[in-house]
């Protein structure tokens, strides 16, 4: 057993944003409290898993990659979603799969060479307090920690038991097209509008962030000129303002929304949404509900 | 008698129910939670909007279909327990805007909102932020055409139908008449938001 100051990690240089990641917040949304929780749940999952941790422990979700952190006791890591080069003391390890880490040793990520997000699962889990029941960055709501920063000391849990590594980590890959059940809202849409998204590529915007994966492309045309009342919003809606260019919803999305809603993206193609980077292209597959 | 709301489908595994006004939406999700809290329902979340409710992760949607004939037949209690007074300092940026769109004066103004009996109809926009329902007609001013980048905790502010409290520092698009010093969310607290849906508020005189 090792005490907790022992088992903390230290970030000594990150490239770019890197969040706390677990499975948010659930049961909250009437409040106004958005999910939150990892972008990509499956890699999530999976980097848990790999490590012996429960699923609902938090990793740290790096945007492109980049993160450099010591470990202070001995420790297994790993790492998923983009896959990224993966180093401990200079020495290339595994991506995807479970990596012993020595006392004092140092993991590294490098820049993503496939996908965005990668995720970081360390065993015990990162262990700040929890907010309303998760651990997860809401950087849009300020629910929960701040970003990570360097020269931040994690907490981290205590070891937990033996890894299951059940599932096998496969590299996000572009261009198969995201499954989206069509409605609540297709009546708002003009007759075009449906046939354009079927057939359509769209371009991921760099606009893009944690509320949405904002795309670029033929416009969808309103059918109605009055306005939509406040609704309840779901995870994957593709929500279509009046210019037209679909922004599907991701784990921080508000709760509400006054925009029609012309589908609903399935689980798995919302978390390949996560690994989408600005100028990927996107295309739908329509199906009714 | 309005019958059942009308279902939507969306996306695999939520349903959206169609409310025809305010008053079925709050006996929606009465009867909605009374059903999740009885166990005939089993759902991730139950979200009023301004004409509908959203249920979010159903695991048996079809049977939810089967049964909503029924749901109307849930009396809705209100939580007179639940009334909260907000006293209010009418210091807005925007109160001579709200007079000069409303044609009323600043204090008529003040004092029509003091007098109005509201309801949280719905949450979002972000953690704790209720929009208020039950404004006299007179008072519904559209948002400001530039939102502000920084709004203070606190502010009270008109747009459309609704009248709503910043519950911390963000940006923001409604006309504000005046703050507030009362904490609206505490993430803290085991009831982190003071406003939910179906709580009564009164403005008070700060």
């Amino acid at each position: 057993m090792t005490r907790p100051e022992e088992r903390a990690i230290t970030v000594e240089r990150l490239a770019g944003l890197v969040l706390l990641a677990d499975l948010g917040r659930v049961g909250l949304a009437h409040l106004g409290v958005p999910r939150s929780g990892a972008l990509d749940l499956p890699a999530h999952r999976l980097a848990n898993r790999l490590v012996g941790n429960d699923e609902a422990a938090a990793t740290l979700e790096c945007l492109g990659g980049g993160l450099r952190l010591r470990v202070g006791a001995a420790t297994t890591v790993a790492v998923t979603g983009a896959q990224v080069p993966v180093t401990v003391d200079g020495r290339p390890r595994d991506w995807g799969d479970a990596v012993a880490v020595p006392r004092g040793g140092v993991v590294e990520l490098g820049r993503a060479v496939v996908g965005l997000r990668a995720y970081l699962a360390v065993a015990g889990g990162v262990a700040v307090e929890p907010v309303l029941g998760s651990r997860s960055s809401d950087l849009l709501s300020g629910l929960g920690p701040p970003r990570v920063e360097e020269g931040d000391e994690l907490p981290v849990g205590e070891r937990p038991g033996a890894p299951r590594p059940v599932g096998v980590a496969v590299p996000p890959r572009a261009g198969d097209p995201l499954e989206l059940v069509v409605g609540p809202r297709e009546d708002w849409f003009d007759e075009a509008a449906l046939e354009t998204l079927g057939r359509a590529a769209y371009v991921v915007s760099s606009a893009s962030n944690r509320v949405g994966l904002r795309l670029e492309g033929p416009a969808l045309g309103w059918a109605r000129s009055r306005e939509l009342p406040s609704e309840g919003m779901v995870l994957g809606a593709v929500q279509v303002p009046p210019g037209g260019q679909p922004v599907v919803f991701l784990a921080d999305h508000p709760t509400t929304g006054g925009y029609p809603v012309v589908g609903v993206l399935d689980p798995a193609s919302v978390a390949r949404c996560a690994q989408l980077a600005p100028g990927d292209e996107v295309r739908f597959r329509l199906t009714r509900p | 008698m309005t019958g059942p709301p009308t279902p939507l489908r969306v996306g695999r595994d939520a349903l959206l129910l169609e409310c025809a006004g305010p008053e079925q939406v709050r006996a929606t999700a009465a009867a909605a939670l009374a059903r999740r809290e009885s166990g005939l329902l089993v759902c991730d979340e139950v979200v009023p909007g301004a004409a509908t409710v959203l249920l979010d992760g159903v695991v048996d949607r079809n049977a939810v279909l089967a049964e909503l004939g029924t749901w109307a037949d849930v009396e809705v209690v209100d939580d007179e327990d639940r009334a909260v007074e907000l006293p209010v300092a009418y210091d807005g940026p925007d109160l001579d805007e709200v007079a000069r769109l409303t044609g009323l004066s600043t204090s008529e103004v003040v004092d029509l909102h003091l007098s109005t009996e509201l309801r949280v109809a719905f949450c979002g926009f972000a953690p704790g932020f209720a929009y208020l329902a039950g404004l006299p007609e007179v008072l519904h001013v559209p948002r400001r055409d530039e939102p502000r980048t920084r709004v203070p905790a606190g502010a009270v502010g008109l747009a459309g139908e609704f009248c709503g409290v910043y519950p911390r520092e963000s940006p923001g698009g409604w006309q504000l008449l005046g703050t507030t010093r009362t904490t609206l969310w505490d993430p803290s607290s085991a009831e982190p938001a003071l406003l939910r849906p179906g709580t009564a508020v009164r403005f008070t005189r700060d």
